[in-house]
């Protein structure tokens, strides 16, 4: 049985190496993504600073003259203190709970620093007095917290088309016909495909991830460890959704729009671009079903948050519970025709 | 010899078309047996049924007295009517790949010798011509050692030389004991390789035996064959029934002599006149009403 997985596997293996083309892609494609994102867009935001106030009863005095201070956008949490590390990391400029005037920023911030001088300048003559807090840390760049994304979606890419659009190319022109006139059985052929689509995602997606570390040094506080798992059950469970839909599919056209429906909404609401905060609670609940989101999350945990494993056991959770579930409902509908 | 294939009330449909339809036969060890028949007439899905890639609705299929199992995917081997090999694999490649899906497989060597492979053997099998193709899946068929061999229409697209070339490889594996099936059109491949045919139609054999033997039990004449241009058609159809096909009129008769002098009283040129035996050709024609290759 090993064996004839084995001769699969390198079968497979040759297949993608020598598809020159479509190696280089798989590779480049990513990288030029993170270009144009990180240098093209980094800048074209009119409302430049961000400024998250606590939730109250109304806005009042000082504290709504601020609110209408033009080219800040205000963002409303129910707390402050679960929201602080966004302070921390520059993705907010400032924190301010009107219930107690208590306001926290950044030190290293330069956007926290003008923000707090219109904050103190809308409060002058109010004769309310204001409590300032200083958090340390690191700024987050966008390309910081896309990267995680990036290198999800480029797995999700990999694994779907990788592995659906073979399998049906496969059928379509014969080749499972013939493989199932041997000895091989539909499980030896499955898991061979599956083990060569990980190894090559893995060496892929590994290949990107020192290109980019390279290129644009992103922040990875977290251990490496933990990221090749979260990574690795990431494609485990992207190709387990592209056997079920190359399980009994025998045309491309048709395989090109199953796998298209799958990833184009994973690519938008999984929040690889941009963060789902403050979108639709109906849509933060749909993105928590789709794989995407957790593989992204976990990452962005880690690599951004320094994140254990402990931390993000609750993505694994779901990428792993889903997968096998997946991979039983493959195998049991499979089709050789 | 004994009995290694077993096929019994064999049914398969495709919607409201029965394909196959209560199809029974038996092929014997070191034999070849052929499976003949026009477009449509059921013997692909006849032969796959028996090579285990489709599942009859009803009937049973035995090798060697038991269902298909493990033991005869371990020895059949299989070239299909048409088949598409993973691309970018060099052909010595893809045969390393299939001989490590048997416990007991031949020398890849060996097999590129005797099916002439090694001009092309680091070559990427997409860039091979038709008879290369045949060749390489000939040499994948025999890859396992097969004891049965199941080939489907193997010559069709081929040149008449690398046909020829064919048979002669059919020929040796037969003389080295394997049972072959083999299904085609053409009507001199069956005669040359077959001990047995039989004939298939709409889904059923309606005729089945040795190939002599066939002929000697439909027919006691001969045919006398003219250029269609030396014989009026309606001359020929109403005074000797004859039959016209491309560029030729056949006429069936039982008295050549007696033909020849009715031919005579319509001044009918004989220059090109042939006299030849019926051949499983006509008997093809007689039992279906159609030519094979139509």
């Amino acid at each position: 049985m090993l064996n004839r997985i084995y001769a699969l596997f390198v079968a497979r293996n040759l297949e993608f190496f020598r598809d020159r083309s479509a190696l280089a892609w798989s590779i480049l494609l990513p990288i030029l993504i993170i270009f144009v994102f990180a240098f093209a867009f980094t800048d074209d935001n009119p409302e430049k600073f961000k400024v998250a106030l606590v939730k109250t009863a109304g806005l009042e005095g000082a504290t709504a003259r601020f609110r209408q201070t033009r080219f800040i956008r205000f963002i409303e949490y129910d707390e402050a203190e679960t929201n602080l590390h966004k302070v921390e990391r520059h993705q907010i400029d400032l924190l301010f709970d009107p219930n107690s005037r208590r306001y926290w920023i950044n030190q290293t911030s330069p956007n926290g620093y003008i923000v707090e001088k219109l904050l103190v300048a809308a409060f002058a003559d109010s004769g309310e007095s204001l409590q300032q807090n200083l958090v340390e840390g690191d700024e987050i760049r966008y390309i910081d917290w896309v990267i995680p994304g990036v290198i999800g979606m480029n797995i999700m890419w990999g694994a779907l088309f990788g592995i659906g659009y073979v399998i049906v190319r496969y059928r379509k022109f014969g080749v499972l016909k013939r493989l199932r006139a041997t000895p091989v059985t539909a499980m030896e052929f499955l898991s061979a495909q599956i083990l060569s689509r990980l190894w090559l995602l893995v060496l892929v997606n590994t290949v990107i991830f020192i290109a980019m570390d390279y290129f644009v040094d992103f922040r990875m506080l977290g251990s490496y460890i933990n990221l090749f798992l979260v990574f690795t059950l990431g494609c485990i469970n992207m190709i387990c959704c592209g056997l079920v839909v190359a399980a009994r599919i025998s045309s491309e056209e048709v395989a090109n729009g199953i796998l298209n429906l799958f990833s184009w909404p994973m690519m938008f609401l999984s929040g690889v671009w941009f963060s789902l905060e403050g979108a639709h609670p109906l849509m933060q609940k749909f993105a928590l079903l789709l794989p995407l989101t957790h593989i992204t999350d976990a990452a962005r945990e880690i690599m951004i948050d320094g994140a254990g494993i402990l931390q993000v056991s609750d993505h694994l959770l779901v990428l792993g519970v889903s997968s096998v579930i997946l991979l039983v409902v493959g195998a049991r509908i499979f089709q050789w025709e | 010899m004994p009995v290694v294939l077993q096929v019994a009330n064999l049914v398969k449909s495709f919607g409201s078309l029965t394909a196959v339809n209560d199809v029974s036969f038996e092929i014997r060890q070191g034999s070849c047996f052929g499976l003949l028949g026009p477009n449509g007439a059921g013997k692909t899905t006849t032969i796959e049924m028996m090579e285990g890639i489709k599942t009859p609705d009803s009937g049973t299929i035995r090798y060697q007295g038991k269902p298909l199992g493990e033991r005869f995917r371990n020895e059949a081997g299989i070239m299909f009517q048409t088949t598409a090999l993973q691309e970018h694999i060099k052909v010595r490649e893809i045969m390393l790949q299939f001989s490590r899906f048997y416990p007991d497989s031949a020398s890849i060597d060996e097999l590129a010798s005797q099916f002439a492979l090694h001009d092309f053997l680091h070559q990427d099998t997409r860039k091979l011509s038709g008879g290369q193709k045949q060749r390489l899946l000939l040499a994948m068929a025999q890859i396992n050692k097969p004891k049965i061999l199941f080939l489907d229409e193997p010559t069709t697209g081929l040149d008449p030389q690398s046909r020829r070339n064919l048979w002669k490889e059919v020929q040796k594996i037969k003389e080295e004991g394997a049972t072959v099936l083999l299904t085609t059109h053409y009507m001199e491949e069956a005669y040359e390789l077959c001990d047995e045919i039989a004939i298939m139609d709409h889904g059923r054999i309606i005729a089945h035996d040795a190939p002599d033997a066939l002929l000697a039990a439909h027919f006691d004449d001969v045919v006398v064959q003219l250029h269609a241009a030396d014989i009026p058609r309606d001359i020929g159809e109403r005074e000797f029934h004859a039959t016209y096909r491309n560029d030729s009129a056949h006429i069936v008769t039982g008295d050549v002599n007696k033909t020849i002098e009715h031919l005579l009283q319509f001044d009918i040129p004989l220059d090109r006149l042939r006299i030849r035996a019926r051949d499983l050709e006509d008997l093809f024609l007689e039992l279906t009403g159609k030519e094979l290759r139509a």
